[in-house]
């Protein structure tokens, strides 16, 4: 547990979208499939994960609805929507190509020395 | 869409609060209940294994807020906030804040003024139902419409109504109850009228078509609500009763459901009766083809598809079989159909109007433009409290929203001022008798869509005024401003201000110079030459077919009053005229009229429609007319003698080519008789004061007696006394005549009431502009004092002289206030010519308003720029440099 990375601002957004993409979660549940999907490297305080839901749904990026979970439980659902689809593809080029160019970046040796 | 949803979510979360925060408190509790039941499946005991979800969530609290403000929950509490802080602000310029909401107060008032008149006169059509479908043919349309045979030719030969009803006014009725006799006004309405309004009576029953069986066969009146509930108490046994319309018998069949109040905006009718029996009231009788005095308007439904110039073409071509049909007893223009209510006063009415709306526009825009100045001289005042709060860490967006809200606080206080002052205005409109006697009224709206209107008005400008200072918050670099200080650069080049000020003062100055141009135009129409003298004369309205009288004893009766009249000592002359005298009552008749050549006597060969006029000998002096050629009508002039006529001016001119030509000529009438021209009388006007110069032949009377009939009574007495004599000297020749007294003068009032009406309204906006105007100049003067304080010191310091001190002060706002002025009077002039619409004699070429504008700008801004010249004068700069 000690190893966790903090997460950079506004990259919660983007797992939340990943999570929610492979199928409706409660929000319980997509903080699970965070860790599962990033092998427990990030470190989420559970409570922060619901100001983004919320912000995601007023944006139209995901809808939801209440059901049952799997302890037989009620809890709200979250899922993509069209807009969140799109948005997903969008910020993972964009994440991509920014991954990409940092890592560049710091790979890159000093010429001087 | 997203928009949408997001607009949605906003609505939701703002009358949903509470069902919202049970909803999220509800969903973290569940989220630690699945984190506890993770727990305890580990094999932590479930107290334990809740506690550490609770630990392992984290803040509860700190997270739901953050959920409320990610979702734009907090929208109302900030704005609560915005608003409390600006009235905090507001209150702490208590003069800044007086003078924005009085200005809006204004502005917004003229407005609703405006709009609750527009509704009231345009877009509120009549209270029937499908009014939307109704259609008449215009009144003035003679000799065509306006006779009763006519309207049955129309209505049974059109294809375009569904069915078509036909009104007339029949005005100055005695209706006797049994208990009094009160002179009433009234519809003589075709028996099918309620059936084409389509209403259902308050109380008893309507005439229907089924009542009518040829001239005076339904003898039936209908009361109208408001004069069933004023006259009659709201008595419901009045239906049944028998009532006496001039000595004739009637039977009140019922009330109208009070919504209605005729096919009329301007005037309200306090019974309806059948037209079939109109002919009992004295007018002429319902069989003539060739009058023009049966009927006013004829009206009805258009049928489904038929559209307006459809039925145009239809109602023409009526027309044409009637004027080939009846070659000389009908002729008729164009067809004009119009929106029922207005008649043909419409296009006028609508004009004056759209004027007014643009006008109080002006001044909206005007009072928007001088606070737009003014929050932004405040803005630039409040420089460095917004640079504090973006260097505290506020955002620029929060602090736009704070200064939005205070604009719109204030316009919101303007407009509900505004709002009550205009509310008060209409009432006191809508009951305002503007003619005494005359059932004229000026229709008024006052209901929720004012109040819609004068909010959203509020809100527009407070928003419009609100983002001028936006810029200079946008570009505001706190670290520049509180290094500066709060002296700020003078600026030197052309600021927004600047032009908002030029823009607002150009506006006044329209506002101004058309308010001069209307109040002149008004003055001249009062003194111009109406071809006849109002001043000292009396006017006396005597029916005679109010009384048991036959017809062939009428002249006799008409002379022994004329005489009687004349014994009355101050009486210098008395004359009589049949119908009414020139320019009362906007009424007057026209007659075809034929060159002496011509045989083919169809209206379409009239040479002229000369204005007709029967009086008898003595009118000329009596009227003050004077005589430019030949003789006077005589009492030798009667009907065994020669027919003969005296014309006016422009009548000898048009058809003899002079004055010295016409005496002695002949011309020839409709029904074909010989005229022999005795004498021409000077011009004069006859039915408008705006109308161009028209002929006019006066015939005497007893060579076409009428019943109806006006006295010209001239007198140097006081008109009361005068008046009170007339009356008891008819009495002496028969005690139950009704005699309507009024001087001539306060009749002329009724033709002046359009241009008195525009003249008022423009000089109150006029005085609007006037004010706006003093109030943004005195703004911007007081500003650039307070601003430039510290210099002024400097220069006294420096030894400048007074003028100097003056000119460095105020020398900028007088220059935009002189070239504000400028544009606006070459721009007022321009506006002038739409304002000779309505306004007589309404020229913008008229030194004296030229003049009159330049002085009175320069007078509001000696007024505007006073106070801050004296206290630019009473700079003391030993004491002014001390202090910083």
């Amino acid at each position: 547990m000690t190893d966790q990375a903090q997460i950079l601002p506004g990259t919660l957004d983007l797992l939340i979208l990943r999570a929610v993409s492979l199928g409706a979660l409660h929000g319980y549940g997509i903080l699970l499939r965070i860790g599962q999907i990033s092998d427990n490297a990030l470190l989420i305080e559970q409570g922060a994960l619901y100001p983004g839901l919320f912000r995601l749904v007023r944006q139209g990026l995901l809808k939801s609805s209440w059901g049952t979970s799997e302890n037989n439980r009620r809890a709200k659902f979250y899922e993509l929507t069209a807009a969140g689809r799109k948005r997903l593809r969008q910020e993972t080029d964009s994440w991509n190509r920014l991954a990409t160019a940092i890592a560049c970046a710091l790979a890159e040796r000093p010429e001087e020395a | 869409m997203r928009i949408l949803d997001s607009l949605r979510f906003r609505m939701a979360s703002l009358f949903q609060r509470s069902k919202m925060h049970a909803e999220i408190e509800e969903e973290l509790r569940l989220h630690i209940q699945h984190r506890a039941d993770d727990l305890e499946r580990s094999g932590v005991a479930r107290a334990e294994a809740e506690r550490r979800a609770r630990i392992e969530f984290g803040g509860r609290e700190k997270y739901k807020e953050e959920i409320h403000r990610a979702t734009g929950g907090n929208f109302i509490a900030s704005f609560l906030q915005d608003a409390r802080y600006s009235l905090r602000m507001l209150r702490k310029s208590p003069g800044f804040t007086a003078a924005a909401v009085l200005t809006l107060a204004l502005a917004i008032g003229a407005n609703a003024v405006v709009f609750g008149l527009m509704d009231g006169l345009i877009l509120r059509p009549l209270n029937v139902p499908q009014s939307e479908s109704l259609y008449g043919t215009h009144y003035g349309n003679n000799p065509g419409w306006q006779s009763y045979p006519n309207y049955l030719d129309l209505r049974d030969r059109n294809r375009s109504f569904e069915d078509l009803a036909a009104f007339n006014m029949v005005l100055g009725v005695g209706l006797d109850t049994g208990k009094d006799a009160i002179v009433a006004n009234g519809f003589a309405a075709t028996g099918n009228y309620f059936d084409v309004m389509r209403i259902q009576p308050y109380l008893g029953r309507f005439f229907h078509s089924s009542d009518e069986h040829g001239p005076n066969s339904a003898p039936y009146i209908v009361l109208t609500y408001a004069y069933w509930h004023s006259r009659f108490h709201d008595d419901r046994g009045v239906v049944g009763r028998q009532v006496r319309l001039d000595k004739h018998p009637f039977t009140i069949l019922g009330v109208t459901p009070p919504g209605f109040q005729g096919t009329l905006l301007f005037l309200t009718p306090d019974f309806f009766m059948p037209i079939v029996n109109q002919e009992q009231l004295g007018t002429e009788s319902l069989n003539t083809r060739w009058t023009e005095h049966t009927v006013f308007e004829s009206l009805g439904h258009l049928k489904p598809g038929v559209t307006p110039a459809m039925a145009v073409a239809d109602v023409d071509a009526v027309g044409a079989y009637l004027e080939r049909t009846y070659p000389k007893e009908f002729g008729h223009k164009t067809t004009v159909l119009s929106r029922e209510g207005l008649t043909s006063f419409g296009p006028a009415v609508r004009a004056f109007v759209a004027g007014l709306t643009l006008l109080a526009g002006l001044i909206l825009l005007a009072a928007c433009a001088n606070l737009g100045s003014l929050f932004s001289a405040r803005a630039a005042d409040r420089s460095r409290e917004v640079a504090l709060r973006l260097a505290l860490g506020s955002s620029r967006k929060r602090i736009l929203r704070q200064q939005l809200t205070e604009a719109v606080l204030i316009s919101l206080a303007g407009g509900a001022v505004g709002l009550l002052g205009s509310v008060a205005l209409l009432r006191r409109l809508s009951t305002w008798q503007f003619i005494p006697n005359v059932p004229l009224h000026i229709p008024v709206a006052l209901d929720a869509k004012l109040y819609v209107v004068a909010f959203v008005l509020a809100l527009v400008s407070g928003l419009l005024f609100g983002i001028v200072p936006v810029r200079q918050v946008l570009r505001a670099n706190p670290y520049e401003i509180v290094k500066a200080g709060s002296s700020g650069r003078v600026g030197r080049r052309l600021t927004v201000r600047d032009v908002l000020l030029v823009v607002q003062i150009a506006i006044c100055a329209v506002l101004v110079t058309s308010s001069m141009v209307a109040v002149r135009g008004l003055v001249r129409s009062l003194h111009s030459n109406f071809g006849f003298d109002p001043r000292d004369t009396m006017v006396v309205g005597v029916n005679l077919a109010t009384i048991d009288l036959s017809a062939d004893k009428v002249p006799a009766m008409q002379r022994r009053m004329i005489d009687a009249l004349k014994t009355i000592r101050g009486v210098e002359s008395v004359g009589l005229v049949n119908g009414y005298p020139p320019l009362v009552y906007t009424a007057s008749i026209r007659a075809n009229v034929f060159k002496e050549e011509t045989s083919d006597l169809r209206p379409a060969n009239a040479a002229i429609a000369p204005f007709r006029y029967d009086v008898s000998p003595g009118y000329f002096e009596a009227a003050g007319t004077s005589l430019l050629a030949g003789r006077s009508l005589s009492w030798q002039d009667d009907k065994n003698a020669p027919a003969v006529a005296v014309i006016n001016q422009n009548f000898a001119d048009r058809i003899f080519g002079s004055v010295a030509n016409a005496v002695g000529r002949n011309y020839k009438l409709q029904d074909g008789t010989h005229v022999q021209v005795v004498g021409v009388a000077e011009n004069g006007k006859y039915m408008s004061l705006t109308e161009d110069q028209e002929p006019a032949m006066f015939l005497p009377f007893l060579q076409s007696p009428m019943s109806d009939a006006y006295l010209v009574v001239r007198s140097k007495r006081d008109p009361q006394q005068l008046a009170s004599a007339i009356r008891s000297k008819i009495r002496e020749l028969d005690a139950g005549l009704p005699v309507d007294t009024e001087t001539w003068s306060n009749l002329l009032n009724v033709v002046l009431f359009p241009s008195r009406i525009a003249t008022m309204a423009l000089g109150v906006m006029g005085v609007m502009g006037a004010m706006l105007s003093i109030t943004g100049i005195f703004g911007m003067a007081a500003y650039s004092v307070s601003k430039r304080m510290k210099e002024l010191g400097i220069r006294m310091a420096l030894g400048a002289q007074r003028r100097e001190v003056l000119m460095a002060a105020l020398g900028r706002p007088l220059k935009l206030l002189a070239f504000g002025s400028a544009a606006g009077l070459l721009l007022g002039l321009l506006a002038t010519r739409v304002l000779a619409f309505i306004v007589y004699q309404a020229t913008p070429r008229d030194p004296l308003v030229l003049a009159g504008v330049v002085l009175a700008m320069s007078l509001l801004g000696l007024l505007a720029t006073w106070i801050p010249a004296q206290r630019a004068l009473s700079v003391n700069p030993s004491i002014l440099l001390r202090e910083e």
